[in-house]
């Protein structure tokens, strides 16, 4: 399937809780309402001709100072799904605001979010609804803060031992 | 100089020379570092040459720790009492940039230099260092093994 039948697909099943679709370099995205996250998944990975049996990846990115942005929620959640029997691709994005930091756990869906949902909890500090172990994955349990978010300071260490700063 | 001072310079220098040439090491590899440790401890350098030949995989046998690759601020705890372990007489080699200051991972995940939570003898830079350098610092450390005193 081309990256835009994907896109075209998802717009005609969801409508308009698909907020914008594009394709930077081929990479064929589509960014969805935070609420129908759930559902848009599951339909990746269980209609017939998407079959997005694979979560490549699940990460998160922090738009706080990015130009442009001002009125847009501050983080955005992306998901990289991957079709092993028809070899396609496709890009999730939802935004998720600053005051309720709360995404619907994939876990039910893909084992492998599991440790990727820990891994943003830890740096970006987004909550993960229904996630069944949400602890540190990468970080140490007395970190406090999460350290890839952009109001993060670049000079703060919190060593377990010797000098702080 | 008294008979005992003759007596114990000439038991320093002794002791001096058998540890040089037992350096029983502990690998503490946490890194890309570690390719060049293997390359600097296989045949074609070949550190048994300066008898460091036997890398001991328990810090109680070991006399020099050789830390090599970047530390985390999660695992200096567990570098700590690695070195902790170890008895006297001991020594501690930091292997790589990572280890000497933090090299370029200045961020809040890296340690700024293993000499912030343990004593350093010496010192091997690069990123990594090339086997040469490695066999460098082990001369130097070689040099203070041999030069070190006693307490009786």
């Amino acid at each position: 399937m081309q990256g835009s039948d994907i896109l075209a697909r998802l717009q005609e099943r969801f409508g308009a809780a698909v907020l914008a679709v594009h394709a930077e370099h081929g990479d064929d995205t589509a960014l969805v309402d935070l609420r129908a996250v759930p559902e848009v998944l599951q339909f990746c990975r269980d209609d017939a001709a998407l079959r997005f049996d694979m979560l490549m990846d699940l990460t998160a990115v922090d738009y706080l100072t990015y130009p442009g942005r001002e009125d847009a929620p501050r983080f955005e959640v992306v998901y990289h799904l991957y079709s092993v029997p028809h070899n396609h691709r496709v890009r999730i994005k939802a935004g998720v605001e600053e005051e309720a930091p709360v995404v619907p756990s994939a876990v039910p869906l893909w084992p492998i979010a599991n440790w990727l949902e820990r891994e943003v909890w830890d740096m970006y500090g987004l909550r993960f609804a229904d996630h069944p172990d949400l602890r540190r994955l990468l970080l140490y349990e007395q970190f406090e803060g999460h350290p890839l978010r952009k109001d993060y300071p670049v000079s703060r260490r919190q060593p377990l031992i010797g000098p702080r700063n | 100089m008294g008979v005992a001072d003759f007596f114990t310079t000439k038991l320093d220098e002794a002791l001096g020379w058998a540890r040089k040439y037992s350096i029983f090491q502990y690998p503490f590899v946490t890194a890309c570092c570690g390719m060049e440790y293997m390359a600097t401890a296989c045949s074609h350098y070949d550190v048994d040459r300066f008898g460091a030949g036997l890398p001991r995989f328990s810090p109680r046998q070991a006399d020099v720790l050789f830390v090599v690759g970047t530390i985390s601020h999660k695992m200096a705890p567990v570098l700590r009492r690695v070195y902790d372990q170890m008895t006297e007489p001991k020594w501690v080699v930091a292997f790589g940039v990572c280890t000497c200051t933090g090299g370029f991972y200045d961020n809040y995940a890296t340690v700024q230099g293993i000499d912030t939570i343990l004593p350093v003898d010496i010192y091997i830079p690069g990123c990594p260092p090339r086997p040469e350098s490695v066999l460098d610092g082990l001369m130097k450390l070689q040099d203070k093994i041999a030069a070190g005193r006693q307490r009786y």
